[in-house]
């Protein structure tokens, strides 16, 4: 397992060729740099995770930890540069380079036009390389560094054409966003180290149990508060959509299956945490909840193919809070694999829409009958959102099932009313969800074509290295039920992977019992969800399929005018924080500064300047008055002889 | 009976006063030099009286010394006036006024 | 008796002689009053029976030094006396007050200071023995040569000094 630190450094290695000798070198060999690294890495991975599937249950059940050498060393304050390898990071890992890996082999294609083709790459390796360092840390001090690492990724790839105004100011939105929740996961950082003296897992994780329960519960409320800049919950998700401004392929990777998975990430591995208190978990399982519901309105009447898609990630990353909220770590991280599957195939498939566009259109409004023309997109296309949208046996419908079944039966559990209340949302959400996909596929794929003559002569299918990596996702969406329970709860098979990392310390238990639900309640809240996705589906055909166009009620159009705008929460934030920031801004700037601050150090100076002018005419260059001065001094001397008498 | 010491130092301090003054006040810059040396002249005489009254020959000796070093610079500072006289043509030290800050 | 008489004229002609050097407005003036100066001085000091010191006085400060004196004056033709005062108007009073306040604090210490002293403080340590008696040239040279050699060697090197910086300050530069 010693060699598994090489997952990270050969992005790393990657992104330090093409940085600096990117310029240099062929397309063709940048590309191969790029997506070869990462591939190499899921290679290493895979062999990494079948070893470790090979030992036994007491080996399995410590994680390996190998240092690669001391990084911070203060006082009593140490941290070192080391990895962990257990099953929660392997299966990270498994997403980060695999998915990865295919959107890197994707972007060879659909970049293959621009201009600064090895300053993607270079971004896109060092993105993975944080991100994998994330995963990989031991300590929260590394994690934090790759927290960062792939903050400042995504503000250099959002604006990665920062020629575009809008470009740029999204990639500043989304990084100053971000911010605030780092904010909030330092504070949690401070706390901890303060009551636990370490910054590391383990030892961080043993004296939980002994901690004060409020200060546990600040600890993970601040935590979260970190995961809901990066995972864009409310109120901080509103950088996720401009960041489509974005190239496609990082929409995919960054915003969709990895580092918007970095705040499920973390209350996943601080679960120890969010067990020992219940107001952190609730909070959790509450804000996830409000936040799926609250963006899939969003999504159903916004006109763009990917901002669709990046209010429906926003979307399923409140699932997964909620099941972390609840308790359900396992079935979080099932939802984080298949939503990765799922949510980067629709996105590439997006981007190879786009692509056969002519390369910028993304108003569906504008589209419309592709399904005869680019076929083999089309067909991906549909997999998956089929899976988003829950039908059976596709991946999504497992996971999605599992978490609302595991949200249901901790309500059964611990008899808090609440709790039903947000399975009744998660499933209003699966049905919103179902509807708005469909409703992307019709008006996007079907229907009469909107595009214009000219548009129409140039439309033609990617080419092979872009179809593939979408297929092979659109096919893992469809095999990668295996992983979760079956409908009769055969397996569970990611669950038992799982059950170290989850179940290992004594804190947790008892906030567990996913599988333990009642046979009979398991079928019916299947049927309900199963059901659920279907009407979403059928809704969507009736109002989008149909040959006559339908017109919107009257009594609807004020609630379409609000879904439009967004519930108008980006005016809010900004009359509310950024014009009262920029008048602070000026007047600390223009003032404070200039005035207080500049008067303050060109005062001093002109103090000394004039007391030097007041000296400097003892200086006058006439000697009689040097004469006097030192007639002056030999009278002072004799004056101190007077009075102090003269000194033997 | 002797002249006490104490008169005589009262003689020298008089005279070293009128060089001073004579320093301070005058600006022929041969005029202050030879006050000056009337000041190394007032100071011999100190050394002398109080050589007399401890029975000393190493007052008389100090003068001797002091006498050695005014020579010396009575022509040092002559050369040095003269060379200013060269380049300025006057003597009147408050003319030569240059380093002012 | 004598003494006081001839004590009291030398020391009249010097201060008088000595104000004249400061008051007088032709330079040559101010010269010859210093010589006369110097004259009296040397008369005290045989006062004081410190006869080698008179006469080198006279040798050397009146026949030497002011000699130098009245050839630069000629070399400056330093004939004319000083204009009227152009800058420091007030320095001629703050001089004055000065030196007269310098005198007071001197004379202070020479009376008063030195009536307390000789009453408590222990006699001060011979510097050298006069082996034949005050002001006699022997015992001066047996003096001079044993305990004062050193200083009497860099005396000479001194005057070499003043000697060689005298020629290279007055050469002309071509």
């Amino acid at each position: 397992m010693a060699y598994l630190w090489l997952v990270p450094a050969l992005p790393l290695f990657g992104f330090l060729v093409n940085a600096f000798l990117g310029r240099r070198l062929d397309r063709k060999l940048t590309g191969l740099i790029g997506a070869g690294s990462v591939g190499l890495a899921f290679a290493t991975t895979l062999f990494g995770l079948i070893q470790w599937l090979q030992r036994t249950a007491e080996e399995a059940a410590t994680p390996v930890i190998e240092k690669l050498f001391d990084w911070v060393h203060v006082a009593n304050f140490s941290v070192g540069m080391s990895i962990q390898i257990d099953p929660l990071s392997l299966l990270m890992m498994m997403i980060i380079t695999g998915v990865g890996c295919l959107i890197h082999i994707y972007s060879i294609g659909y970049m293959s036009h621009d201009r600064d083709y090895s300053r993607y790459f270079a971004y896109l390796n060092l993105f993975t390389f944080s991100m994998l360092m994330l995963v990989m840390a031991d300590n929260y001090l590394l994690l934090f560094l790759g927290w960062e690492g792939v903050g400042l990724c995504s503000y250099l790839l959002i604006g990665f054409w920062f020629e575009k105004k809008s470009a740029a100011d999204a990639a500043r939105k989304a990084f100053i966003v971000n911010r605030i929740g780092d904010f909030g996961f330092l504070l949690g950082l401070f706390l901890i180290f303060q009551y636990a003296g370490s910054l590391d897992f383990h030892q961080v994780f043993a004296k939980v149990p002994g901690l004060p329960t409020d200060i546990v519960m600040w600890i993970g409320l601040l935590l979260f508060a970190g995961a809901i800049g990066k995972s864009a919950q409310i109120p901080l998700y509103v950088w996720l959509p401009d960041a489509m401004e974005g190239p496609t392929p990082v929409s995919a990777l960054i915003h969709a299956a990895t580092m918007v998975t970095a705040g499920v990430y973390i209350v996943v591995r601080s679960n120890v945490i969010f067990a020992a208190s219940d107001v952190a978990s609730m909070t959790v399982a509450v804000i996830g909840a409000a936040t799926a519901l609250f963006t899939a309105t969003m999504a159903l009447v916004n006109n763009d193919i990917k901002r669709i898609l990046a209010y429906s990630t926003v979307s399923q990353l409140g699932y997964m809070f909620l099941a972390a909220g609840v308790g359900a770590y396992s079935a979080a991280m099932f939802h984080i694999t298949s939503h990765a599957f799922m949510k980067a195939a629709l996105f590439l498939g997006a981007g190879s829409v786009m692509h056969a566009l002519g390369g910028e259109e993304t108003n569906i409004q504008k589209m419309g009958g592709l399904y005869k023309k680019i076929r083999g997109t089309a067909i991906a296309f549909i997999i998956a959102a089929a899976a988003m949208a829950g039908l059976p046996p596709l991946v999504g419908f497992f996971s999605k099932d599992l978490i609302l079944e595991s949200v249901f039966h901790r309500g059964q559990v611990k008899a808090e009313g609440i709790l039903f209340f947000l399975w009744f949302i998660g499933i209003v959400t699966a049905l919103l969800t179902a509807f708005y996909m469909f409703r992307a596929v019709f008006v996007t794929f079907f229907g009469k074509p909107r595009y214009s003559k000219e548009v129409e002569s140039h439309i033609h299918e990617s080419p092979r290295v872009m179809l593939w990596p979408v297929w092979a996702l659109a096919i893992l969406s469809i095999v990668g039920g295996v992983l979760g329970p079956g409908i009769l709860d055969l397996g569970n098979n990611l669950h038992n992977f799982l059950k170290p990392v989850i179940e290992s310390h004594a804190a947790s238990e008892g906030a567990h019992s996913e599988t333990s639900i009642d046979m009979l309640w398991g079928i019916a809240l299947t049927l309900i969800s199963v059901l659920m996705a279907l009407a979403g589906v059928l809704i969507a055909y009736a109002l989008y399929l149909r040959k006559h166009e339908q017109k919107m009620p009257d009594w609807l159009k004020p609630v379409h005018n609000t879904l439009a705008h967004k519930y108008w929460v980006d005016e809010a934030y900004y009359y509310v924080f950024i014009v009262p920031g920029k008048a602070i801004a000026h007047f600390l700037s223009g003032i404070f500064d200039l005035t207080i601050l500049d008067g303050l150090v060109n005062g001093t100076g002109k103090f000394f300047d004039g007391l030097s002018n007041l000296i400097r005419k003892a200086q006058n260059g006439f000697i009689r008055s040097y004469a006097t001065w030192m007639m002056l001094g030999v009278i002072g001397v004799f004056l101190f002889w007077m009075m102090f008498g003269v000194k033997k | 009976m002797a002249i006490s010491t104490e008169t005589y130092l009262i003689v020298s301090a008089i005279l070293f006063t009128i060089g001073a003054i004579g320093v301070l006040t005058r600006r022929n810059a041969l005029i202050i030099f030879m006050s000056i040396e009337m000041m190394l002249n007032a100071v011999n005489l100190t050394f002398v009286a109080f050589g007399k009254e401890l029975g000393e020959i190493a007052g008389q000796l100090y003068v001797f010394f002091v006498l050695v070093v005014a020579a010396a610079e009575v022509v040092v500072g002559l050369a040095i006036i003269v060379n200013i006289f060269r380049s300025r043509d006057t003597v009147d030290i408050d003319d030569i006024n240059v380093l002012k800050g | 008796m004598m003494e006081y008489i001839l004590f009291g004229i030398l020391s009249l002609v010097a201060v008088v002689s000595g104000v004249g050097v400061i008051t007088l407005r032709q330079p040559v003036h101010c010269a010859l009053s210093f010589l006369l100066t110097l004259a009296s001085l040397a008369g005290l000091y045989l006062l004081l029976t410190a006869p080698f010191v008179a006469i080198i006085q006279i040798i050397v400060y009146a026949g030497a030094i002011m000699v130098l004196f009245v050839f630069v004056m000629m070399l400056l033709h330093a004939q004319r006396g000083e204009g009227p005062t152009q800058y420091l108007p007030w320095q001629g009073l703050v001089g004055g007050m000065l030196a007269l306040l310098f005198l007071g604090l001197v004379s202070y210490f020479s009376i008063f200071a030195n009536a307390a002293k000789t009453s408590v403080s222990p006699a001060p340590p011979v510097i050298c023995q006069a082996p034949k008696g005050l002001g006699d040239i022997p015992s001066m040279a047996h003096c001079l040569f044993n305990q004062f050699l050193f200083p009497f060697e860099l005396a000479s090197v001194l005057l070499l000094a003043a000697m060689i910086g005298a020629v290279v300050l007055t050469k002309k530069v071509e």
